[in-house]
């Protein structure tokens, strides 16, 4: 039996469920996934500013805490915390390590970073416009799979750190390597597609973004327990956590997440396989405790999908709170003054939602009273940081401008990194394992 | 009588870029066959729009008895261009419970 702990969902996850993992989890392997398609524009970015960063920026405190674990313990560990940088990534592992007294091997994969091969005129699979339409691109990292991941897993390497990897890939390349499953057998890699699938978000499947008192309840939310697979030779597993940790495992929470994201549960595409979701079969076997089996896998994706990351310039916002008796009316008449202020000035796009009514789903299904307070949020997008800033200037002139009783102004700017994705034939796309050890 | 979706399912919203996707799950599987006649492509278009404002496309998933709904043009744009609050389009698996079926 093959046993892969899921360590974290997202960049800005918990630590401490990783170091339970790690810990109590007797886990052959450690997955942590932490990069979504803006995080890794904008690693570019501080790649770009100095080159010896461009990884997870929690990479340092995560790996402090997990290296000395995962060294006692043999448990290896893969993640795609490299991001723009696998191998400034490796090195910096490297470093704590030698500070920590280990001797560690790490594996850095690298060859997603495909910014140099796109061509302009390139059509995105959004819009259908060419890229140069898009102005300066920041990034394009092409969505690597399991077949980069395994060298790195045949070197011996206790950590693998990549960047742009498919997110079930992390799961299914260990469960290849272990069990030796070959290309050709699609229903093993289409089943530890959706192993991988299901453990990707890690607490999402333990309870986590779940719970609706009185509806659905979720014991120990606070101390939320991350799930693992117990795998078996043919892919069937069984998906389960820490005994006395937080959260729960049932059916419940097992279809929402073999479901969230998936554009299309007959044919769920990543850089391995294309899995029919459809088939498979789900049963409950003791508490905390449910077998996944029957996914079936179909052809290999001929092509890699590239996310690009552009400029796409600032969003300007301003908040101010109303309260009390018609409290709604005075912060319409105040969105009213905001747009009528905001389209004198040129603004293309602008959004005014009243946080308390509508702002969520720009719209309300329940037609209940007027609420005690509502919060006046405007939004509109500018070309340059000056001009967004004009947003949150005029809803803090309100002040002593607009309607009585306003109260708690706040401003903000961002700059903006638009994502969009074209496709790229796999032969363009080479990957190459770089060794550190200590 | 009628009663929102809400008392019978539950449900999952994510996204890809400007395409919300969002499940329905009811908590007893008897349910489903109910589910797949009140909550159709047309009923999910008329409660959502103003929301959505592409092409809707449902997956019935009998294994699991869950339903699968992909609704292109949700999202004002996809989550770091869009101007709205929940750029993610994360809070509308409740906006689709409240479904009267």
């Amino acid at each position: 039996m093959l046993r892969i702990g899921s360590g974290a969902g997202f960049a800005g996850d918990r630590l401490e469920p990783a170091v339970l993992l790690a810990e109590q989890g007797k886990l052959d392997y450690l997955v942590l996934e932490c990069l979504a398609e803006r995080t890794i524009a904008l690693a570019q970015r501080r790649k770009l500013e100095n080159p010896a960063l461009g990884y997870d920026a929690l990479l340092e405190k995560r790996m402090e805490l997990l290296l000395p674990i995962l060294k006692k313990n043999r448990v290896r560990l893969v993640t795609n915390m490299g991001a723009a940088n696998p191998v400034a990534a490796a090195e910096k592992i490297i470093e704590i390590a030698r500070r920590q007294g280990l001797s560690i091997k790490v594996a850095a994969v690298t060859g997603d970073d495909v910014l140099e091969k796109l061509h302009p005129e390139q059509r995105t699979l959004e819009s259908n416009e060419p890229l140069s339409s898009y102005g300066p691109l920041i990034s394009a990292n092409a969505y690597i799979g399991a077949a980069a991941l395994l060298p790195a897993l045949e070197t011996g390497a206790d950590i693998i750190v990549a960047g742009r990897v498919a997110d079930p890939s992390l799961f299914l390349a260990p469960m290849m390597h272990h069990y030796g499953w070959s290309w050709e057998e699609k229903d093993k890699l289409a089943q530890g597609t959706v192993i991988g699938h299901l453990l990707e978000c890690a607490g999402q499947i333990t309870g986590g973004y779940f719970a609706d008192p009185g509806k659905k309840e979720v014991a120990g939310l606070a101390e939320l327990g991350f799930p693992f697979a117990d795998i078996d030779h043919d892919g069937t597993a069984v998906i389960s956590k820490i005994e006395g940790t937080g959260g729960v495992i049932h059916l419940g929470t097992v279809k929402e997440q073999l479901l969230y994201e998936v554009t299309n549960p007959y044919a769920y595409l990543t850089p391995d396989i294309s899995a029919d979701f459809s088939t498979v079969s789900l049963r409950e076997l003791s508490p905390n405790r449910v077998k996944v089996s029957g996914g079936v896998g179909k052809e290999q994706p001929a092509t890699l999908k590239v996310s690009v990351g552009y400029h796409a310039g600032f969003i300007g916002e301003g908040e101010i709170s109303y309260g009390g008796c018609h409290a709604l009316g005075r912060a319409q008449l105040a969105g009213e003054i905001i747009r009528e202020r905001l389209a004198q000035r040129s603004f293309s796009e602008i959004r005014i939602d009243y946080i308390g009514c509508n702002s969520v789903h720009r719209t309300s299904f329940s037609h209940e009273g007027e609420p005690y307070e509502v919060r006046l949020r405007a939004a509109a997008k500018a070309a340059s940081h000056e001009a967004a800033q004009q947003v949150g200037e005029e809803v803090e002139a309100l002040y002593t401008n607009g309607p009585a009783g306003g109260g708690g102004a706040r401003k903000y700017v961002h700059e903006v990194i638009g994502i969009v994705s074209v496709l790229m034939e796999r032969g363009q796309v080479h990957t190459q394992v770089t060794i550190r050890e200590c | 009588m009628k009663r929102k979706l809400y008392e019978i399912a539950h449900s999952r919203a994510g996204d890809k870029g400007n395409t919300l996707i969002v499940s329905v799950i009811p908590y007893q599987e008897e349910d489903y066959r109910l589910l797949c006649e009140k909550v159709t492509v047309e009923a999910v278009k008329q409660h959502l729009q103003g929301i959505v404002s592409g092409e809707i496309v449902r997956y019935e998933l009998p294994n699991i008895s869950a339903l699968q709904f992909v609704c292109s043009q949700a999202l004002l744009g996809g989550v770091t261009t869009s101007l709205g609050m929940d750029t993610h389009g994360k809070s509308l698996s409740y906006a689709l419970l409240e479904l009267e079926v």
